[in-house]
């Protein structure tokens, strides 16, 4: 069976409290639900605060895949590509 | 580390604990500090574990969990959430978990959380794991009672477990109305007889009103009081009526406030903190002299309480969770202001005093034995 290469995620600073602190992290996945899935499954909890119980984006978080920012879970992550979770931080 | 007065600010979680005399109180924390804590609520079946209903700016919302009150937090392993949207259901999803209240005492374990949305969810392990009440959450009557909202959105609290039955629940919902269940929450039904709507196209409708604070007294179970938007009620169980107590404040005062506390023995005593709410609905002190306001009758009348609060030029909002009393004799009363201060009133509230300042915007304020 051929294995998915990992990709690298960047993870935003909010969420590196699941992360021990690390803010790259490596990941499994063919589509950014697949990514995201195995993240969780390293980092218990944190899909939760990116991604609702619809499975919609929440609203102040934003993710890429290398430039392409994504809209849906289904993209696809090509091999060594890096998913960037950015939070959109304003106000007071 | 016993006595604890638990703040729920918008840039984290602090607490206050008196010395043995009960002069001076330490302040503690941050702890989690920039995550938005809404409500810290013991357990009184177990008084080493809280709850805490958190969230940050963008990430989702989440429950903490402490065993050993307080001095660290887990999270918990599934928050609350709506379950999945079918095809052509509308999708709700968790903004904030609002409103936190442990289960009946012989449920050991069991918790109410309420949301915004307005949605209501049960766990039954502690809080690690919370599953959504469908009885509520599914209601066909759901989305009518829930359609208004406010500026802040809509969203559900005071749930309220009797603590002679464990089936028998009520909650509120700002702009929605209160609402009772006799079977722990598979249906539901209005209670909002007597309760003024004025800003309602129909104002004798069932529902739609918008109960600030809903409040149960322990020892008196068929006592119930509520600080609504359009006034302080009071409903005597089995009737379905309540009756507007507010009507015996001053005049120059009103009724409008965010929250009500009860003495923890006396179900005849009650605090509120009037704020004006005219025109704009300001929300603030009236006239910039914050005063609380206690009645020991039963809401028949009301008497003033403001000896060492500021007398002028004090323009304190208080919101519907930050107000506590302790469980002493003669209890003390207090407040956490959105301005960051936490006020203590000694003796019923006879005396006030500063207990700290500069705090970020309090949400919550509640006493933890």
């Amino acid at each position: 069976m051929t294995q998915t290469p990992a990709c690298t995620v960047r993870i935003a600073s909010p969420l590196r409290s699941y992360t021990g602190g690390a803010a790259k992290v490596a990941a499994d996945g063919a589509t950014l639900s697949e990514v995201l899935a195995d993240l969780d499954r390293q980092f218990p909890g944190i899909r939760f605060r990116m991604i609702d119980e619809q499975d919609a984006i929440r609203p102040h978080i934003r993710l890429y895949v290398d430039a392409r920012e994504v809209k849906s879970l289904s993209e696809a992550v090509g091999a060594c590509e890096t998913v960037h979770v950015i939070c959109a931080l304003s106000g007071g | 580390m016993a006595e604890t007065l638990w703040v729920g600010t918008r840039k984290g979680a602090f607490a206050l604990r008196p010395d043995a005399r009960r002069r001076q109180w330490r302040l503690a924390g941050p702890q989690f500090l920039g995550h938005i804590i809404q409500h810290i609520v013991q357990d009184p079946r177990e008084p080493s574990v809280l709850l805490m209903a958190a969230k940050t700016g963008h990430l989702g919302p989440t429950v903490f969990r402490s065993t050993d009150r307080g001095r660290n937090w887990r999270e918990a392993a599934q928050p609350p959430a709506f379950r999945k949207a079918g095809d052509g259901e509308t999708a709700r999803a968790v903004q904030r978990v609002f409103w936190l209240t442990p289960g009946h005492e012989a449920e050991a374990g069991t918790w109410y959380a309420g949301s915004s949305p307005a949605g209501l969810f049960r766990s039954e392990d502690g809080g690690e794991r919370w599953e959504p009440v469908a009885g509520f959450n599914d209601h066909p009557m759901r989305p009518t009672w829930a359609a208004f909202g406010t500026p802040d959105g809509e969203f559900l609290h005071s749930i309220l477990v009797d603590p002679r039955d464990p089936r028998h629940l009520y909650i509120a919902i700002s702009v929605g109305g209160i609402f009772e269940s006799v079977d722990r929450g598979k249906d539901w039904t209005p209670l909002n007889e007597g309760v003024a709507a004025d800003f309602l196209p129909d104002p004798s409708a069932a529902f739609g009103h918008d109960p600030h604070c809903l409040v149960q007294h322990p020892l008196v179970p068929d006592r119930l009081y509520h600080q609504n938007h359009c006034g302080i009620y009071r409903l005597d169980r089995p009737a379905r009526r309540w009756v507007r107590i507010g009507t015996a404040m001053p005049k120059k005062i009103g009724d409008i406030g965010f929250p009500i506390v009860l003495h923890p023995e006396d179900a005849d005593t009650a605090w509120v903190l009037p704020m004006d709410g005219q025109t704009v609905w300001p929300r603030t002190s009236i006239d910039g002299r914050p005063a609380v306001y206690r009645t020991q009758d039963g809401g028949r009348s009301w008497r003033r309480l403001d000896r060492g609060l500021p007398e002028r030029s004090a323009w304190l909002t208080v919101l519907r969770q930050a107000m506590c009393t302790d469980h002493r004799d003669r209890p003390g009363v207090y407040f956490g202001t959105t301005g960051g201060d936490v006020w203590a009133g000694a003796s019923g509230g006879e005396r006030w005093h500063l207990l700290v300042r500069h705090l970020p915007e309090i949400y919550s304020l509640t006493y933890a034995a």
